[in-house]
Parts: C-alpha cells; sequence; structure tokens
C-alpha cells in the first residue's frame, strides 16, 4: 500500500496581496522503505507542501485535494483523529533547529515529550529513559538530554531534531531542509544518519532541499517542483544525471562538479528569480527563463507527462523528445 | 565522532569539571555586578532624600506651633529636642548614621519614633497591595495570555477595552465610585478604616471584619493596576507566536492550549518576571491613593498625612522605605534571571 499521497494538491494563501497560489496541483506518491526527494529553488513551495501534510499551515492557507497517509485523508479527518496521526504517523524534522526547539526547555523533556503526549499510560521516568535512548542512537551523549538547545552546536540540535522525530516510531518522517545550515562534513554526518535509520526501520522519507548533491546521495525518487508544480519527476540519479526539465538541468548545472575545472569556472547559473506566485506568466512559468523555450510555451501551460520509462517531465521540448540543454 | 558545543568566549571547549567552576564564577561576577549596582542606587537614594525634603522649604518649628503663642526659650528648646540647631553637616551625618542602624528619628507629627510607626502600619499596607498585587498579577497574566493567543477576538477586544479603561481611570474617581456603589447604595461593605470598633475582640470575627473591610479597596487596587499585566503579557505572548518550536510543539500533536501553557508562556513569562518583582517591591508602598481614598491605616495614608503637615522625617523615611524595597526587588528579579533564563549563563 502506498505510504503517503499527494492527489492534485492546491495551496492558496490569503493575504494583503490578494489569494496567492503557493502550490499548484502536485501528484506525488511514497512507499515505505523509499526515500523521496523534493527539489527547487527558495519559494517555490516545497516547504508549504511539508507544512501541508501535518496541516501546520497557518489559516490564512487554503489547502484542497487529498493527502493520504496509508490511506486516510490527512486534509479531511477531524482535529482529534488528526492530533493522534501527529509525530505518530508522521514527523518532521524541521529547519533550523535553533528555533524549531523551545530555547526555555531541556532536551531530554522535548524528545520525551510527544512520547507522553500519545501515550497516557507511559510514566515520565520510562520517557525519559527512551529519550536519552534515543539521543544515543543518534550519536549524542544521554547526558545531553538535560542540555539546553543553545549548549549545543548547530549539528548536534539537528541530531536531537532527529531523535525527536522518532520518539513515536512513526511511518513516515520529513524532513525539510534538515541538513542545510550544516557544515559538509556534519551533513554528511546526518544524512549518514538519517539514511541508516530509514533502511533500519523501514520508514518512508521525504527529503526537501535545494541541494541536489544531498537528494541525489539518499533518495530513490526525485521530484523537481517550479512556481508550485512539479515539472519533473523520476528515479532520482537519472533526474539529477540527464534532467528532462530545462529547470532541471539548469539546478544540477548551478553546482560545480568537483574534478571539472570547467564547470568550476563558469558554474551554470540561472538568470532572473522564480516568478512572483501572485503574478504567474502566461503558458509555462518557467518560460521567461527558459533557454530553449518555443512559441508554444507561452500558448499553453505543458503537463506533467511520461516522456520515457518512470521519467516525467512538464516540458514541451522534452515531451517531444528533444534535448532540453543547449550546447 | 562526538561534537563539543560552541565554547564561550572561543576558549578551547572545557571539560565538565571545569565548566562546572567557570559556571560558578559566572554567577559570582554576574552577582557582584548587580548587587553593586543596587547598593549604589540606595546610597543615591539615601542622598536624595535628605536634601528633596529639605528643599519643600519652611521652619518645622512653625507648623509644630501654629496657632500657639510660644516664647523664643520654648522654640530654642524644641528645636534643640529634634536635633535642628545642629550644622547641616551633622544632621546630614547623623541622619545617613542613624538610617543605616534603623534608628530613623522621631516623626514631628506624633512625637514617636518613626522606626515604631512604620512596624505598626507595615501589616495593614502588605494586607491590603499584597492581596491586590496577587491578583492584579494572577488576573493581569492569566487573561493577558488568552488574549494575544487569540489576538483580535472577540475575547482579547474585549478584555484590552476593559482594562485599558480601568487602568486609564484615575484611582481617587475609581475608589470613591465604588465607595459609591457598593457601600453606600448597595450597603454590602463598610465605607472606609479596616476594623468596626464593635466587632467582638475573638481572632476569627476579628479576621472577618478586616476581609470585609478589605474588599473594597483591593477591588480598587487590583482594577486600576491588572492592566499592566495584562497588556505586557499579551504583547510577550505575541511576540512568541509564529515562532518556530510553537509549531514543533502543535506537530508533536499536543492541544491548542497545551502548547499555549507548556511552550508558549514559560517563553513570554521570562520579560515579565522584572515586572512582578517590580510589582512586589511596590507593595510597601503600592497604593498610596487607594489607602488615602478608604482611611486604610497603612504607609500609604501615614505618607500623605506627611506630605500635608509637612513631617519631614517620616517623609524622609518612607522615601528610602520605598525605594529601597523597589530597589531589591528588582535584584532579585536580576539574580532570578540567572536560574530561569539559561541563555543569561551563556552570555
Amino acid at each position: 500500500m502506498t505510504l503517503l499521497e499527494f492527489r492534485d494538491v492546491h495551496v492558496t494563501y490569503t493575504g494583503s496581496r490578494g489569494r496567492v497560489p503557493a502550490v499548484r496541483g502536485v501528484d506525488l506518491a511514497l512507499e515505505a522503505g523509499q526515500v523521496l526527494g523534493v527539489a527547487g529553488e527558495s519559494g517555490c513551495g516545497k516547504s508549504t507542501l511539508a507544512m501541508a501534510v501535518l496541516r501546520l499551515l497557518p489559516k490564512s492557507a487554503e489547502v484542497s485535494g487529498e493527502i493520504l497517509l496509508d490511506g486516510e485523508d490527512l486534509l479531511t479527518m477531524g482535529w482529534g483523529r488528526l492530533r493522534a496521526v501527529r509525530w505518530t504517523g508522521a514527523s518532521i524534522v524541521f529547519q533550523g533547529a535553533m528555533h524549531s526547539l523551545n530555547a526555555v526547555q531541556r532536551i531530554g523533556r522535548q524528545v520525551a515529550e510527544p512520547m507522553l503526549v500519545h501515550d497516557k499510560d507511559l510514566s515520565a521516568a520510562k520517557a525519559a529513559k527512551r529519550a536519552e535512548a534515543l539521543l544515543e542512537r543518534v550519536g549524542l551523549p544521554p547526558s545531553r538530554a538535560r542540555s539546553f538547545p543553545h549548549e549545543l552546536s548547530g549539528g548536534q540540535r539537528q541530531r536531537v531534531m532527529i531523535a525527536m522525530a522518532l520518539a513515536c516510531d512513526p511511518d513516515l518522517i520529513i524532513a525539510d531542509e534538515a541538513t542545510t545550515a550544516l557544515d559538509v562534513m556534519v551533513q554528511a554526518q546526518v544524512l549518514q544518519l538519517i539514511s541508516g535509520l530509514v533502511k533500519e526501520r523501514g520508514v518512508g522519507l521525504v527529503m526537501i532541499s535545494h541541494d541536489l548533491s544531498v537528494l541525489s546521495a539518499t533518495c530513490d525518487t526525485a521530484a523537481v517542483m517550479y512556481a508550485g508544480k512539479v515539472v519533473e519527476q523520476g528515479p532520482a540519479h537519472e533526474v539529477f544525471a540527464r534532467a528532462r526539465h530545462p529547470y532541471s538541468a539548469a539546478l544540477g548545472a548551478a553546482f560545480p562538479v568537483i574534478g571539472d575545472p570547467a564547470s568550476r569556472r563558469n558554474p551554470g547559473g540561472l538568470a532572473g528569480d522564480p516568478p512572483d506566485p501572485g503574478r504567474l506568466p502566461e503558458g509555462c512559468s518557467f518560460r521567461p527563463r527558459c533557454a530553449v523555450a518555443v512559441e508554444r510555451c507561452g500558448e499553453a501551460s505543458p503537463e506533467l507527462l511520461e516522456v520515457e520509462g518512470a521519467r516525467l517531465s512538464a516540458c514541451f521540448v522534452a515531451q517531444e523528445g528533444e534535448p532540453v540543454v543547449l550546447g | 565522532m562526538t561534537e563539543v558545543p560552541p565554547p564561550a568566549g572561543g576558549a578551547a571547549a572545557p571539560p565538565a569539571g571545569r565548566r562546572a567552576r567557570r559556571t560558578s564564577s559566572g554567577f559570582g561576577r554576574y552577582l557582584l555586578k548587580h548587587v553593586g549596582g543596587a547598593a549604589v542606587s540606595l546610597l543615591l537614594v539615601l542622598f536624595s532624600s535628605f536634601f528633596i525634603f529639605r528643599l519643600i522649604g519652611g521652619d518645622p518649628i512653625d507648623q509644630l506651633t501654629r496657632e500657639r503663642p510660644v516664647s523664643p526659650e520654648q522654640r530654642a528648646a524644641m528645636r534643640a529636642e529634634m536635633g535642628l540647631d545642629q550644622p547641616m553637616v551633622k544632621q546630614f551625618w547623623d541622619y545617613i548614621t542613624g538610617t543605616l542602624t534603623m534608628d530613623l528619628g522621631d516623626s514631628f507629627q506624633y512625637r514617636r519614633p518613626i522606626f515604631d510607626l512604620i512596624v505598626e502600619r507595615l501589616p495593614a499596607t502588605l494586607l491590603l497591595s499584597g492581596t491586590g498585587m496577587v491578583l492584579a498579577v494572577v488576573l493581569g497574566l492569566w487573561i493577558g495570555t488568552r488574549s494575544g493567543w487569540r489576538q483580535g477576538s472577540r475575547y482579547d477586544r474585549a478584555h484590552v477595552g476593559t482594562g485599558l479603561l480601568l487602568y486609564s481611570a484615575p484611582t481617587f474617581w475609581l475608589g470613591m465610585i465604588v465607595i459609591l456603589v457598593f457601600a453606600r447604595y448597595m450597603g454590602l461593605f463598610p465605607v472606609n478604616g479596616m476594623r468596626s470598633p464593635s466587632t467582638p475582640p475573638d481572632f476569627w470575627s476579628q479576621a472577618l471584619d478586616i476581609g470585609h473591610h478589605l474588599v473594597l479597596p483591593v477591588l480598587t487596587y487590583t482594577a486600576v493596576v491588572y492592566a499592566g499585566y495584562l497588556m505586557i503579557m499579551r504583547s510577550s505572548i505575541l511576540d512568541e507566536i509564529g515562532s518556530d518550536y510553537l509549531t514543533t510543539a502543535r506537530a508533536k500533536g499536543l492541544r491548542d492550549d497545551e502548547v499555549r501553557d507548556r511552550h508558549a508562556v514559560p517563553n513570554a513569562l521570562l520579560p515579565t518576571v522584572t515586572l512582578v518583582f517590580l510589582a512586589i517591591g511596590g507593595v510597601v508602598n503600592g497604593s498610596i491613593v487607594t489607602e488615602a481614598v478608604f482611611s486604610w491605616p497603612g504607609l500609604g495614608s501615614l505618607f500623605v498625612q506627611a506630605i500635608f503637615y509637612p513631617d519631614r522625617p517620616v517623609l524622609q523615611a518612607l522615601f528610602v522605605l520605598f525605594s529601597a524595597s523597589t530597589i531589591l526587588a528588582v535584584l532579585a528579579a536580576e539574580i532570578l534571571y540567572w536560574f530561569i533564563d539559561p541563555r543569561i549563563r551563556k552570555s
């Protein structure tokens, strides 16, 4: 059974600037034990999508479609059921662990809290023991349970977030830019830790990042988002090795390839900014920044269609079978 | 591999044992700094109190002897008795040493040691403003938390409106309205004072009688000051709303009130600690106007009487007492911060 499924999910914020669509019809699926990577620039809707899963978006956000966790629609379930599913069905490793932890509460208590919330029979002493065991599991000394967040380094705090996410043995973990703020060495350790836990426990993992190198190292499938839509999807290594959408290609080219001096001197950046979601261009939303755009791109918005095997792309050029990279 | 926390001050991270020692010496420095500051403030208050009330001018002997014929010899005798014939420097020295040894001199008005007057009247003041302060703080923090958490709701608007209305009402005016409504028209409570002479002397009758007298002054005092705590707590909660750690708490499956009480409130309470301690310090002098309106026999009405007399030694002593209680309360707040806000220990 599919662990997590997004069906035509739309998220629209209503604010002083009117209605702003942040996510515009996303369909994605994830099996247990698999890792799904979601890539894209800031503001493309990836974090909004992540927060929509546990309905953590502010009231100004309107969510439509279906988000199924083990076949149960999270968007329509009652508050009581939703609270029960939060953290036991799916948990989140938030970005920016300094602010995501309560500054005036000890680490151990914060890790133990969800256990006590979801298991009324559990004693505080037992929960504290289990919290210490979790800290040990993510490579922190159990004595750290008595520390406050500011007494830890960035990497340690991110480990605490992971330990916390594991507290209720969830079926699904969402890692939202979980390693972005960390230096490369710590990032590698944390990634290794996360992938190890996925294999060991058979949970599903949604990994959200703008860093393709992180995603290609850990994910089974990858989805690239642009302006609130999935523009390319497929097996991770294929998406990043041979992009079938000009945006994924540009995203990949923005990272210099180690050992290739030519790419280092000339990182293939992408001019311009992602479009303002309040004023999207006509036709394909990527057209203004696209190097391979054809006339048709200004007229209609391309659907996400199969281009070969398990590869999906929302690009007219790729759907014609043409290469999406110039030169 | 184990990671070490970023060491304070850029030095190499100390091992656990040395860390503890550094923390305690850190506390010593912190304590010394704040105790020193408080001591300086106290000295300034002590000095200025002597001069401020001499600026009012007038010869105390004129006030003491008004409407009575007194011979120059008698005036000189009184002057000598009260130490007013001494040179200013000597008077100042006597005042400083006296105050430091709890010998506050005699009141012009009562011809009794001021220390005894204060000891007599302190319990009445502590009872009135202590009760009022506890009620105001609890009420203000309780409502302020809920107001801020639901900003813009009907609850929020109603409470902020009511609170500010009462906050801006002059105490003497509100006190008179309260007396009119509850004592005069409804006849539920006594108009003024702390005891009725007709009450039997046994403990329970007395306690009940004092409690009965206490209701209206406490009501007035609380009504005027609780909005201050409400507004501070409200804005403190508003600062926390939208913080990432609250999203974390929600994601964990906590109920809305659990998110508020377990996570938002402890963080929002930190800035209000100083305020609460200021209130505790203010208990001693807290309700001067309320005491005057209700003829409550405490330090506040003693102060008001001393102003009108004018009873300079009493004013001097009360000024020092009121200021000292505030300074010491703030000092206590600073010390408490060390223990409740783990972030202070870092800086």
